[in-house]
């Protein structure tokens, strides 16, 4: 997968957990707990979203990875560059 | 009684299959309208169902409403509702003040088969299931989604009573009320029944759910064709306070609960039982202070099922077989069974009556079934009877569960 395509893979997640939020202004180098009020379930749902689609088993020492969309891109991007 | 024991409803919050509001829903109830419409759940299959098309968003982000479950948005919209209704100035309330009891007649179901269904994609591996399980899953959940979502902190639980839930819920408000524990009590029932395939496979193997080409004919109490239970959402929540407090602020003021009673069975695990079902209507009766002859209507149970309109029909004969001025009606007929909220959206239906004296009929009785006779049975067109002072509501439940309310016009 492109980084690109990953990005676009996360906005969808994000946006069924937030589905009141504007996308098109997300800030990628903020935390998504700052710009999107996301909580610890909404992050959990963001795993589980990630082991639905891509069966990838992020183990919970690797979440803080998972904080803004640059972090998530660059934990994602060796882990799905193969698929 | 004094005035700090005496309980009112002043506000009244409902999401019924045929109406979003109380003047909605009152008004497809006297023009004949049913709620129930054809459905279709994973694995039953087509059915019929009572299906509610209230706007929950009115009460709820999208967001919340991903986060929660049916029951708790039905909830939340019902207590919006209700304390808009209610004229509270809900922003100087005293939220540590406020008491939820919703009664339920199941909840999980829906959710845990949700889960199943998923993890069946992946092979049953438990890796994929839900960490939204167990707080959507816990017996609180829709009395505790309200609190989030109206910032209460006073106490809150759901009471699990089967089909006699929504009425229980009233109860728990009176008597939390009059204990001194809260000064506003929002109580009621919820259902999310119709969004698990279980209860509709269940009923069918009891050979109890409803079957009709006509599905705003399905539910058919007291019918000598019924053939079983048309199975509903909904919810109601009633705004509950002392009539002393009620005065101070100028609530308006639906009725007062003047009595109510809950007993149990103890004989079976479905088949209901005439006699103490005769019992917990004449408590209820006999802490109003009220003899039979002076209830105006009961809204009866009876769900459509064979054994069980009968059975309630004998006890009420037991209770008022001599009362020539009581009216004796069911809402199940144009709703379905809303189960949890059965007891409280059927009262709910009926509370207006105080105001235009009219008696709601039972509909679709095309053939009364001589075994469901009863003096007053008020069949399939509305009947004006004038003055009306006290409603009685039964509501009864799977493993032997009773509980009736009765409600008074409350005059200055």
């Amino acid at each position: 997968m492109t980084t690109a395509e990953i990005r676009e893979t996360i906005i969808g997640i994000l946006s069924d957990i937030a589905p009141d939020e504007d996308f098109d202004s997300l800030k990628d180098e903020v935390s998504f707990r700052d710009q999107l009020g996301m909580d610890s379930m909404d992050m959990l749902d963001v795993v589980l979203e990630l082991r639905r689609k891509f069966k990838l088993q992020i183990p919970e020492s690797d979440y803080p990875r998972l904080d803004s969309m640059n972090s998530t891109l660059e934990y994602l991007e060796p882990l799905l560059q193969d698929r | 009684m004094r005035e700090e024991e005496r309980i009112v409803i002043t506000g009244v919050g409902l999401a019924a299959p045929n109406g979003s509001n109380l003047t909605e829903y009152r008004r497809a109830i006297l023009n004949g309208v049913s709620g129930v419409v054809p459905y279709e759940i994973r694995y039953f299959g087509p059915t019929v169902a009572g299906v509610c098309n209230c706007d929950v968003l009115k009460w709820q982000s999208r967001r919340e409403l991903r986060r929660g479950t049916r029951a708790g948005s039905l909830s939340i919209y019902c207590v919006g509702e209700a304390i808009a209704d209610s004229g509270l100035d809900w922003e100087n309330v005293r939220k540590d003040a406020v008491g939820v009891y919703i009664g339920v007649t199941e909840h999980g179901n829906v959710e845990t088969e949700n889960e199943i269904y998923q993890i069946k994609q992946y092979d049953y591996d438990c890796a994929y299931w839900s960490h939204h399980h167990n707080p959507r899953t816990v017996a609180n959940n829709p009395a505790g989604e309200v609190t989030l979502r109206y910032g209460i902190t006073g106490p809150h639980y759901t009471l699990g009573a089967a089909c006699a839930a929504g009425n229980a819920g009233i109860i728990q408000g009176v008597q939390q009320l009059r204990l001194g524990e809260v000064d506003v009590a929002l109580a009621g029932g919820v259902s999310e029944s119709i969004h698990t395939f279980g209860i509709f496979a269940a009923f069918n193997a009891q050979n109890a759910l409803a079957k009709h080409d006509d599905p705003t004919k399905a539910s058919r109490p007291f019918d000598v064709d019924r053939n079983g239970i048309v199975v509903a959402e909904g919810g109601c929540v009633y705004v509950l306070e002392r009539l002393s407090d009620a005065k101070k602020r100028g609530a308006k003021i639906y009725g007062e609960i003047v009595g109510y009673a809950m007993n149990s069975d103890s004989t079976d695990f479905v088949l209901p039982n005439a006699e103490r079902q005769a019992q917990c209507v004449s408590k209820a009766l006999a802490r109003a202070g009220l003899a039979p002859e002076e209830i105006d209507i009961v809204n009866t149970h009876a769900t459509a099922t064979h054994a069980g309109d009968i059975i309630e029909v004998e006890a009420l004969r037991n209770v008022f077989g001599a009362s020539k001025k009581t009216y004796i009606n069911n809402t199940k007929s144009f709703i379905g069974h809303a189960m949890g909220a059965a007891g409280v959206l059927e009262l709910a239906g009926n509370l207006p009556s105080f105001d235009d004296g009219v008696v709601h009929p039972t509909i679709n009785v095309d053939n009364l079934d001589p075994e469901c006779e009863i003096a007053n049975l008020v069949l399939n067109e509305p009947k004006e009877i004038g003055s009306v002072r006290y409603i009685l509501n039964n509501s009864f439940g799977m493993v032997g569960i009773n509980a009736v309310v009765i409600v008074g016009k409350y005059d200055e």
